[in-house]
């Protein structure tokens, strides 16, 4: 059993009128089981409404799921005395940067996390600074976070939850707000803390680019698993992606019209070099 | 611009009064106010000014901040001191029409103008030398033997400092909501008071939801850190007292002792 796995889970929001009265359910995951194995570079991909960020909330044991088990680390995620473990092994990043920094300087914020779990305070600054370092943000370490642009307060919001050294980190759109230049520095930051930490990263996206890197990607369309494999398996696939209502990178795009027109170009090509490659190879 | 407006009014300096313990700093601004009540003659407040100024120089914050607080209670220091002034029975000095000035009523006066200043520049002088964030730490640790009555002190302080994290972004979102309204033609700036309290309602109603919506996540975030309360929680920046705490504390004890030594028994011998 890998560090996170699903089995059949479903998720309900149940509407209720003022009176309390059940108006109707919405199934927002539908049976979706996965496992995903330490050190992984998982990617879920879905547009709104997918109910992704749903299935990321239930790994942090945020919310529990209606039917079926999800085990971190082991752990069943609706045992009530295992929740703060849980939330310690698979620590959670979110959307919005400035909805997630609690504390009023930097550094001070990266030791929330320990301060709660009841590190001593030796460590905690320790722990701080590998985690700053780790992230690019050791230099920034006095600052205020109201100062710093979006992409770096997501860079402190992931050194925030590595200060509590999780074994996996799930990431719920982190980079839906930031500008293009914010994005790219966390997707940076994030392949880093994978590559170079051994961190278990679940990214949760809806931007195509992202998940390039991603050792295995399972994409979302309501509440169900509509496909998975690695990121080339996803991007061969362009047509079903499109019925699936998700952009398809513009270089995987050109490169499937092509070969529409008649081009001998392999499937899912991902990177421009790749795709330059393949042209000169055609060429000579 | 809004996002580096500072809260309360701290000052950025380093000096001896900004190094010390906020609890120090706190305590002995709250002695010293209480000190100045139990002056009965002139010789106590001479002790608390030169008291006052050696700490105004330590501080190294400018003289023109302190006085800056005093503008706000410049109004009210003036109608005390003049019903002091005129209303105090006693030994006339000039009197006409229905008002008369007496020995009593001019003391008094003074003593009241006097007090007040003091106690505005003493106060302020802990304001600009301690950040929001370590006053709050400060009040935490001092307040804590309140918990025995079940007073949710860890609670108070972090909503506190959440409150302070906050308000600057709340600040700008007002900025980008009213930038939004006045753009589709709402007038925030003309008519009565009425008229302009009601242009308001555009304003706060998306204003609280989107702090809702924020107060929400925050929880969450929160959630997903371990936060549970202050129980089995460890400091990062743990308040400890120092040496030159403990010397500050001396200080303020050689004070008390000597003003009010002056300030009350003196005036018995002369």
């Amino acid at each position: 059993m890998g560090i996170v796995k699903a089995a059949d889970v479903v998720y309900e929001y149940i509407r209720r009128d003022e009176e309390g009265n059940v108006e109707g359910i919405t199934t927002a995951v539908d049976k979706v089981s996965l496992d995903i194995a330490q050190g992984e570079f998982v990617a879920i991909l879905g547009h709104n409404g997918s109910g992704k960020s749903t299935l990321a909330k239930q790994i942090n044991a945020i919310l529990n799921p209606t039917e079926g088990t999800i085990w971190v680390d082991g752990m069943d995620t609706s045992e009530e005395d295992k929740v703060w473990e849980i939330r310690q092994t698979a620590g959670m990043v979110f959307q919005n940067p400035d909805n997630q920094i609690i504390g009023q300087v930097v550094e001070e914020d990266v030791g929330f996390g320990p301060e709660n779990m009841g590190v001593p305070t030796k460590e905690i600054w320790e722990r701080v600074e590998e985690s700053l370092r780790a992230v690019g943000m050791y230099a920034f370490r006095k600052y205020s976070p109201n100062k710093l642009s979006g992409g770096q307060k997501q860079r402190v919001s992931i050194a925030g939850v590595l200060a509590m050294h999780p074994k996996c980190i799930v990431l719920d759109e982190p980079t839906a707000m930031l500008d293009p230049s914010g994005r790219k520095e966390v997707i940076r930051a994030v392949r880093g803390l994978n590559q170079v930490e051994g961190v278990t990263v679940i990214l949760i996206t809806h931007y195509m680019e992202e998940i390039i890197h991603a050792d295995r990607v399972y994409v979302m369309d309501q509440g169900k698993i509509a496909m998975q494999g690695t990121p080339k398996e996803i991007f061969s696939q362009v047509e079903k992606l499109k019925k699936l209502r998700l952009d398809v990178p513009q270089v995987t795009m050109l490169a499937y019209e092509l070969k529409r027109r008649g081009l001998a170009l392999p499937d899912g090509i991902l990177t421009a070099e790749e795709l330059a490659d393949e042209l000169q190879k055609l060429r000579a | 611009m809004l996002r580096d407006i500072t809260l309360g009014q701290y000052y950025q300096t380093d000096s001896v009064i900004h190094r010390l313990d906020p609890r120090v700093k706190l305590g002995g601004t709250l002695l010293y106010i209480i000190s100045l009540f139990f002056f009965s003659n002139p010789l106590g407040y001479l002790a608390a000014a030169v008291f006052l100024g050696i700490v105004i120089k330590l501080s190294r914050v400018p003289f023109r901040f302190m006085v800056r607080g005093m503008r706000a209670i410049l109004f009210l220091m003036l109608i005390t001191v003049v019903f002091n002034l005129f209303l105090t029975p006693g030994r006339e000095i000039v009197s006409f029409w229905k008002l008369t000035i007496t020995v009593e009523g001019v003391w008094t006066a003074v003593t009241i103008a006097v007090r007040l200043a003091m106690l505005i520049i003493g106060s302020s002088i802990m304001t600009l030398t301690t950040t929001p964030n370590n006053l709050t730490d400060g009040m935490e640790k001092m307040l804590r033997p309140l918990r025995v009555f079940k007073v949710p002190v860890h609670e108070v302080a972090m909503m506190m400092s959440i409150a302070l994290r906050f308000i600057p972004l709340l600040m700008e979102e007002t900025d980008k909501i009213m930038k939004a309204q006045i753009a589709r033609g709402a007038d925030f700036e003309s008519g009565n008071i009425i008229k302009r309290a009601k242009a308001l309602v555009p304003l706060l109603v998306p204003l609280f939801v989107s702090a809702f919506r924020r107060a929400n996540d925050l929880a969450m975030a929160m959630e997903s850190r371990c936060y549970r309360g202050g129980e089995g929680r460890t400091k990062m920046k743990p308040l400890v007292y120092q040496r030159r705490d403990r010397v500050a504390y001396l200080c303020l004890a050689l004070y008390l002792a000597v003003s009010i030594t002056v300030g009350r028994l003196v005036w018995l011998w002369i």
